[in-house]
């Protein structure tokens, strides 16, 4: 087996199982879409014109809720030192880290996000293009997500500081996403949203190895 | 393979406090170091720094092999193992992935290593179930599951047990016989002989 199916094996089961893993993040997404109606009221109106808002806000808040242990627990046992040492770059490692916790959370959510979309009102033709883009926020979430949890590294109150770091780099697809879905509804064309959320996770993919394996780096020494 | 390891004029610092200055060693194929030094004199920080984590304030770590030297980021990937205080172990996974992980993470395969370090009854059990020799003797089984020539070890023998240091002494006789290189941080004497360096103080 190459070293880079191992790797993603390991990855695989370690984000399946960490805090609850997929579990964890549609739990709390339920919860927030089924919450919303009582909160605000069961108006079919007003629930259908912020179905496609909420979605994304719960989208990239059930994202964040696994992430600071992305890389503390290897940090914190040691883990990280055989990584480093091991045949495939650091970056590709992060890279491969960011990935499995997409596939472990981002996915199930981007299967749950169309669901909620619906439940609040939203039109159920509207489906595929929520699951696509919630697909692609959530590739943007896992990788920006990771680099503040490796940047936090060996800090105190890293989860403070994944949140401030994180937050402001998580709003241009939520406005990217949550703009195609509406645009969608409205019958206005959604397809520029779309390309700016494709655009901004392509972006987040190639681009955030790099300043997570700088992170690790910085903290191993 | 690595065949010499060469420390030159290395000076370690960590934030403000140097640890120590100007440190010179080389190592050559078959031979072992136990570096000896008293608590925070910069032992683990050195053995950092040859496996390429920690930066040094002046100096440099060079490997060479039988072809002349090896680029040194080349030369760790594939020819070095750091087994260091913490053992890079998983708790909720089992003893068997989380050995086969590490083996075939660095390139080697699990098969043989546990029984040699008389693992494999512990192979389906929990890591957080072990006890702290037998966690360690894990982290240990690698370093024949995944033969690499330079052996970084810190304190490897602290938690283990009389029968596993003298089955630890063989493993490392055989490495070196091999060829292999090892510099070891201990407190404790190596069970095997080996050229003592004494750092800070």
């Amino acid at each position: 087996m190459s070293a880079l199916a191992v790797l993603a094996r390991r990855e695989l089961a370690l984000a399946w199982g960490r805090g609850g893993g997929p579990l964890l993040a549609l739990g709390f997404y339920g919860a927030m879409t089924t919450m919303l109606p009582l909160a605000a009221g069961p108006a079919p109106a007003r629930l259908a014109a912020v179905a496609a808002g909420v979605a994304w806000v719960g989208l990239a808040l059930a994202s964040l809720l696994s992430l600071e242990r992305l890389f503390e627990r290897d940090f914190e046992d040691g883990a990280l030192d055989l990584l480093a040492l091991g045949p495939l770059p650091l970056e590709a490692v992060c890279a491969v880290k960011c990935l499995a916790q997409w596939l472990t959370t981002g996915a199930p959510l981007a299967l749950a996000a169309p669901l909620a979309a619906i439940a609040l009102g939203a039109s159920p033709k509207a489906a595929p293009l929520i699951a696509a883009s919630a697909a692609l926020g959530g590739l943007a979430f896992a990788f920006v997500g990771g680099t503040g949890a490796a940047r936090a590294l060996a800090s105190r109150r890293g989860g403070v500081l994944i949140a401030v770091i994180v937050l402001p780099l998580l709003i241009p697809p939520v406005i990217f996403g949550g703009a195609a879905a509406q645009a969608f509804a409205d019958g206005l064309p959604w397809l520029t949203g779309f390309a700016l959320l494709a655009a901004y996770a392509l972006a987040a993919v190639a681009l955030t190895p790099f300043a997570m394996a700088g992170a690790c780096r910085n903290a191993l020494s | 393979m690595i065949t010499s390891l060469h420390i030159q004029s290395l000076t370690l610092q960590r934030g403000e406090r140097v640890l120590f200055r100007d440190f010179t060693l080389t190592l050559a194929a078959g031979e072992a170091v136990a570096l000896t030094g008293p608590n925070g004199a910069g032992k683990t920080s050195l053995l950092r720094a040859v496996a390429g984590f920690i930066r040094p304030a002046a100096g440099r770590v060079r490997f060479e092999g039988a072809a002349g030297e090896i680029e040194a980021e080349e030369a760790r990937r594939g020819g070095c193992h750091l087994v260091g205080h913490q053992d890079g172990l998983k708790g909720a996974r089992t003893a068997r992935e989380e050995l086969g992980f590490q083996a075939r993470w660095m390139g080697g395969s699990p098969e043989g290593a546990a029984e040699r370090f008389g693992l494999a009854r512990l192979l389906n059990l929990e890591v957080r179930k072990l006890s702290a020799g037998q966690r360690r003797r894990l982290a240990l089984a690698r370093l024949i599951a995944t033969p690499r020539a330079l052996w970084l070890l810190d304190e490897p023998l602290a938690p283990l047990d009389t029968a596993s240091r003298a089955l630890m002494g063989e493993v490392m006789t055989e490495h070196l016989a091999a060829g292999g290189l090892m510099l070891a941080a201990v407190h404790d004497p190596l069970p095997i002989a080996a050229r003592t360096v004494e750092i800070g103080g």
